[in-house]
């Protein structure tokens, strides 16, 4: 098992590495002409220059193959690609163009709102999702279940945007059970986890009760049947434990939803995380903090599904024999 | 036995053995709430048709559209026959803007497709037919498409190619090819040690038409599920990008709808809100809902999902 976890590691390399081509791509090769934007309009030639080169946008975007050729082959990786490599390696991503402020500060400072938000909503949505799913399972084909399937279906189908809006509307305004806006104690969390929570629901109760639902007909549920055993064992003995290998997969299928999703409730609720920021960087056409954050949330990602691949090697015996 | 008795036996086939679609198409028909959703589903393609008519009426004479026509003196107007849904905080008729809306919608749904689906299937199927090398750098390609944040990437996305229709639709379809390539990848896997393969390949078949001819109608299934169910997901996410601010620009689309209601709906005007969102959800879960019946149908391993058990 240590050979498989080692090689998994090892996989992180390739991927980082790709996430930072397509995202260089993105950004420097296909790339919009970021510094006259954010200069505006009535820029000199110098200001752009000078801002171009602070981006690391000046240059040539690959090899340096000029200076090479006259100053020696170390200037050879004197370009926009290796620049934007170190700024990944060294965690330096230069200054926010709107506030001044370092970015790698700046993202610091948002991790902590953004997990202090994100937790709970992950922990309860999964926690609660298998509950009701195995509820389903377990009332299958009754009014209950097909009443849960309906009711999911129906919440899946809202968007995002307007169970924040009528969340606010009438529990924070209307009732005035919550404050709306701020981050200051507990009391500032629960209306924006309880929304995360309610709106990611459906999705995942009607995911795991199809798991659910495909393992009661394996053999080996026959078998634990007919060997006596009463639903309820089946059920929660037998089935929930084959059923948390998909389950776990789509846990790690919902990280960058979460992510993505706290972006908008945490521009609703001013949460100060990471998806504040990136929304005030879009708003702003704050470039390089539009980049970092790209690549940190690919980072971010890379790494959970890691964390999730080795769980999964630790649940499922079989994988050791790979 | 002669060959005329071989050969009437043959002809004499009484009808040919029903197909996967017909079986498929049968179920569906039996299914009362898929009929209904394929209804709901054809009503909003015609509203879609009409609306792009519209548009490309007035847009080709040059005038303005009627949904676009400000009544300064008639702002936040209750329902009235003449505007059946209210007005908005610019006097601009709220239903013949839902009608455009799900004109938006549609071309959302679609342009999205038309980009994630073919990629998805060359990949997918290139990585499973072929394997080793190839196999290898797809999977290295997608896990890399899948690692950043779909929303930012979108985002990042529309800003380089610029805000609009065109944007949205290129950052969605970028973003949204990963999963069917992964299911025709293991698909394919599965089916390029098939005996019909395996017969095609010793008659010399080359690979291509293996790959397109041969395994691609055995998984098309799988790809039209994925419309069906991509679909809602497409119209979900131009709502939160309208939000965003990178949305369509200058039109009327549902999610512009809601986010403009944002601020209006705390002065206590909730038509538009509500207006969109209803007719967003009709569409989303009637897509969502003939989805699932169409998995049920054309997926026979699934079916078992939902069958009864011990």
């Amino acid at each position: 098992m240590l050979a498989y976890i080692i090689r998994r590691a090892l996989y992180v390399i390739p991927v980082v590495f790709g996430v930072a081509l397509i995202t260089f791509v993105l950004f420097n090769v296909v790339g919009w002409d970021a510094a006259s934007q954010m200069l505006g309009k009535h820029a000199s030639k110098e200001e752009i220059v000078a801002l171009q080169k602070e981006l690391g946008l000046a240059g040539p975007k690959w090899l340096n193959w000029q200076a090479a050729r006259q100053e020696g082959w170390t200037k050879l990786f004197d370009s926009q690609w290796f620049f934007y490599c170190k700024q990944i390696v060294t965690f330096d991503f230069g200054r926010s163009f709107a506030s001044n402020q370092k970015i790698s500060t700046l993202m610091l400072n948002g991790m902590m709102p953004s997990l202090v938000l994100a937790v709970p909503i992950f922990v309860i949505e999964i926690v609660l999702s298998v509950a009701i799913a195995l509820l389903a399972a377990y009332y299958r084909n009754t009014w209950f279940d097909r009443g849960i399937v309906i009711l999911f279906v129906i919440g899946l189908s809202v968007s995002y945007l307007v169970y924040i809006l009528v969340g606010q509307y009438v529990l924070g305004y209307r009732l005035q059970l919550f404050p709306i806006w701020g981050f200051e104690s507990v009391r500032y969390l629960i209306l924006p986890v309880a929304i995360g929570v309610i709106s990611g629901l459906g999705a995942e109760v009607r995911f795991f009760r199809t798991v659910m639902l495909d393992e009661m007909y394996q053999d080996y549920v026959r078998t634990a049947f007919a060997k006596g055993a009463s639903q309820r064992t089946v059920l929660f003995k037998h089935v929930l434990k084959n059923a948390m290998i998909p389950v776990l997969t789509n846990v790690i299928l919902t990280i960058p939803f979460l992510y993505t999703g706290n972006l908008l409730l945490e521009t609703f609720f001013g949460i100060p995380g990471l998806g504040y920021l990136a929304v005030e960087a879009i708003n702003s056409t704050d470039y390089p903090v539009i980049k970092a954050t790209v690549m940190i949330g690919s980072i971010l990602y890379v790494f959970a599904s890691l964390a999730t691949d080795i769980c999964y090697a630790l649940v499922d015996p079989r994988i050791k024999l790979r | 036995m002669s060959t005329a008795v071989l050969h009437a036996a043959v002809t004499q086939t009484p009808e040919a053995p029903s197909t996967l679609w017909q079986i498929a198409w049968r179920q569906i028909r039996r299914n009362r709430m898929a009929m209904i959703c394929l209804g709901v589903i054809a009503f909003y393609a015609c509203v879609a048709v009409y609306a792009e008519s519209v548009y490309w009426y007035y847009r080709v004479k040059q005038e303005q559209p009627p949904y676009k026509a400000v009544e300064f003196n008639n702002r936040f107007a209750t329902p009235s026959l003449r505007h059946p849904l209210g007005t908005d905080a610019l006097g601009r008729d709220v239903f013949l803007q839902v009608i455009q809306g799900t004109r938006i919608a549609f071309e959302v749904g679609i342009l999205t497709s038309i980009i994630a689906i073919p990629i998805a299937v060359i990949l997918g199927a290139l990585a499973g037919y072929f394997g080793r090398r190839i196999d290898d750098f797809i999977v290295w390609l997608y896990t890399v498409f899948d690692s950043v944040p779909y929303l930012l990437f979108i985002l990042a996305v529309a800003m380089v190619v610029g805000k609009g229709l065109v944007g949205v639709c290129i950052g969605i379809g970028l973003t949204t090819w990963v999963g069917l390539c992964r299911l025709l990848r293991g698909e394919y896997l599965k089916h390029r040690d098939r005996q019909y393969v395996l017969a095609a390949r010793s008659l010399g078949v080359g690979d291509f038409a293996i790959i397109f001819r041969h395994i691609l109608p055995n998984v098309f299934h799988l790809i039209i599920i994925s419309f069906s169910l991509r679909f809602p997901g497409a119209i979900l996410t131009e709502v939160i990008l309208s939000y965003l601010g990178v949305g369509v620009q200058g039109e009327p689309s549902w999610g512009i709808m809601i986010s403009d209601a944002k601020i209006r709906l705390w002065q206590g005007h909730w038509y538009e809100l509500v207006a969109a969102t209803i007719a967003m959800f009709f569409i989303v879960l009637a897509f969502n809902l003939f989805g699932d019946a169409l998995r049920d149908a054309l997926d026979p391993k699934l079916r078992t999902a939902e069958a009864k058990t011990a």
